[in-house]
């Protein structure tokens, strides 16, 4: 029961969704059907939260009783959980500063704590960039010396100056770039893994629909 | 018996809708036709080789590095006592990225299981959440080692992309863990993992069907799954005939696309391919 009851639910809701592509989801029972199983998701997704809270309250307040390393962060991220959280789902009938509209609680730690953090994790990315292209890039073989040129090309066509010093050169380098690079071999290897992907992502769902592949489940 | 229920209540359903219809068109998506050719072929084509699998037909597969290492990977982590993560994407259940992500987790929480070696698991969603340590306690649970399984090691870290990049990154500078492993569905923090990962001297496997994040995955990884390699993975490393069909039969529409992308390239060279194309066009 413990297997069977999953294995039915994913075939069932599976064959509907497939089945509903293919039919006016507007007018026809099955195509109401796969948006009533889409609503679903979202209801237990809700559910789930509260699993994601109760994790990440008892793994970081475990860390504070140990007083392991660092576990005046773990303290912080506790407060900070609750501190957000609970304002926003309060009324903001019974203050202007419950609730997610503008001005409330919720809103300014969104707009300058939290986005501002955000911002500078994703700001890093260029230094990380800057240090795997240095490993990437290096001439160590042939292989590498064609990549660290191609790449040097494409990188120096991206940016205005450097396009307008390729164009000083003879043999229009910028479109060479464009045609044989960037919609040559580029995208053709791009498109070959996007193929492979679909037809492999399609595959997986077939073997989870029919029951074949069991291992999202643990089992197998 | 109850694949056949479901089919008759679907029949029923479809019935219904078309006495009541005054036109096809409010029925059928019949600019969806040629999609649907293809789902037939392509059904048949996968349970044709599960089928001949079945039987015990030999099928042959080409060998994928990245998940041959993955018992080495986490042999290595025993070896040096460290633990092994794994971040199973960072997107929804409902993605299929992430369901293959999932499924490979079992196969490596059986393999910590065997070895006694610490697994840690951040997710960013709780829907994956409950289902990684479903699989994850399911596998412990199959290897004889429930009571070594940490209900701790699957963990909800943070909802937000980068808080959850932020966490994974701390924790692999605090705890060094000999191992990471990447598989599902990444986004810009790809490069934020792998190069944390790098610095901190772990062996890193990664798999993404992201054709964007996979020139990151491939400088900063000592093995990178690319596209179908991550979707085949959980059948690869279960070597179940049944599993490894559905490869087969993947590779058999992957032959008769090729025969198309051929037929067509014929085709527009001559410029007679309008109606051609027309059959793929996509709704």
């Amino acid at each position: 029961m413990r297997t069977a009851a999953p294995v039915f639910v994913a075939f069932a809701s599976g064959l509907i969704l497939v089945v509903a592509f293919f039919f006016n989801e507007e007018t026809t029972t099955i195509g109401k059907l796969s948006h009533q199983l889409l609503d679903w998701v979202i209801i237990v997704g809700g559910f789930t939260l509260l699993l994601g809270l109760v994790s990440i309250t008892r793994v970081n307040w475990a860390a504070v009783k140990r007083r392991s390393d660092g576990w005046i962060y773990k303290l912080f991220t506790i407060i900070a959980i609750f501190v957000t959280a609970i304002p926003s789902v309060l009324s903001p009938d019974w203050s202007p500063l419950f609730g997610r509209a503008r001005g409330s609680i919720f809103d300014w730690l969104f707009n300058y704590l939290q986005a501002p953090m955000m911002a500078t994790m994703f700001a890093t990315l260029a230094f990380y960039i800057a240090s795997a292209a240095y490993r990437a890039f290096r001439a160590r073989n042939a292989e590498a010396t064609i990549l660290l040129l191609t790449a040097t090309l494409v990188m120096l066509w991206r940016v205005p100056i450097g396009e307008a010093l390729l164009n000083l050169l003879p043999g229009n380098i910028p479109d060479l770039i464009n045609t044989y690079v960037m919609n040559g071999a580029n995208l053709a290897v791009q498109r070959g893994i996007i193929v492979g992907a679909a037809l492999g992502a399609a595959s997986m769902s077939l073997r989870i629909i029919l029951g074949i592949e069991r291992t999202y489940m643990g089992k197998g | 018996m109850s694949t056949r229920l479901i089919t008759v209540l679907l029949i029923l359903l479809f019935s219904f809708d078309r006495a009541f219809a005054q036109n096809p068109d409010d029925i059928f998506r019949t600019d969806r036709l040629n999609a649907l050719v293809f789902v037939v072929i392509f059904s048949v084509a996968i349970l044709l080789y599960t089928r001949w699998a079945k039987q015990g037909k030999p099928l042959f597969l080409r060998k994928i590095a990245g998940l041959q290492a993955v018992e080495e990977a986490v042999g290595r982590a025993t070896e040096m006592g460290r633990p092994v993560l794994y971040v199973p994407g960072i997107d929804e259940l409902d993605q299929i990225e992430t369901i293959a992500g999932v499924s490979i987790l079992g196969r490596v929480a059986k393999i910590t299981a065997q070895y006694d070696t610490p697994l840690m698991v951040p997710v960013r969603y709780p829907l994956v959440y409950a289902a990684a340590q479903e699989v994850v306690e399911q596998s412990y649970v199959e290897m004889g080692k429930a009571d070594a399984f940490d209900r701790d090691a699957v963990r909800y870290v943070a909802g937000e992309q980068f808080a959850f990049t932020a966490n994974v990154n701390g924790y692999m500078m605090r705890e060094r863990p000999a191992t990471n492993i990447y598989m599902g569905a990444f986004f810009a923090e790809s490069l934020l993992l792998a190069e944390t990962g790098n610095a901190a001297g772990s062996i890193q496997i990664a798999g993404t069907a992201k054709p964007e994040q996979l020139p990151f995955f491939i400088a900063a990884c000592d093995y990178t799954l690319m596209g179908e390699e991550l979707y085949a993975a959980s059948a690869y490393l279960s070597h179940e005939p049944l599993m490894l069909g559905g490869l087969k039969g993947q590779d058999f529409i992957k032959i008769i696309i090729v025969i198309l992308i051929v037929i067509g390239v014929i085709l527009a060279s001559f410029n007679v391919s309008d109606r051609f194309l027309g059959l793929f066009e996509a709704v």
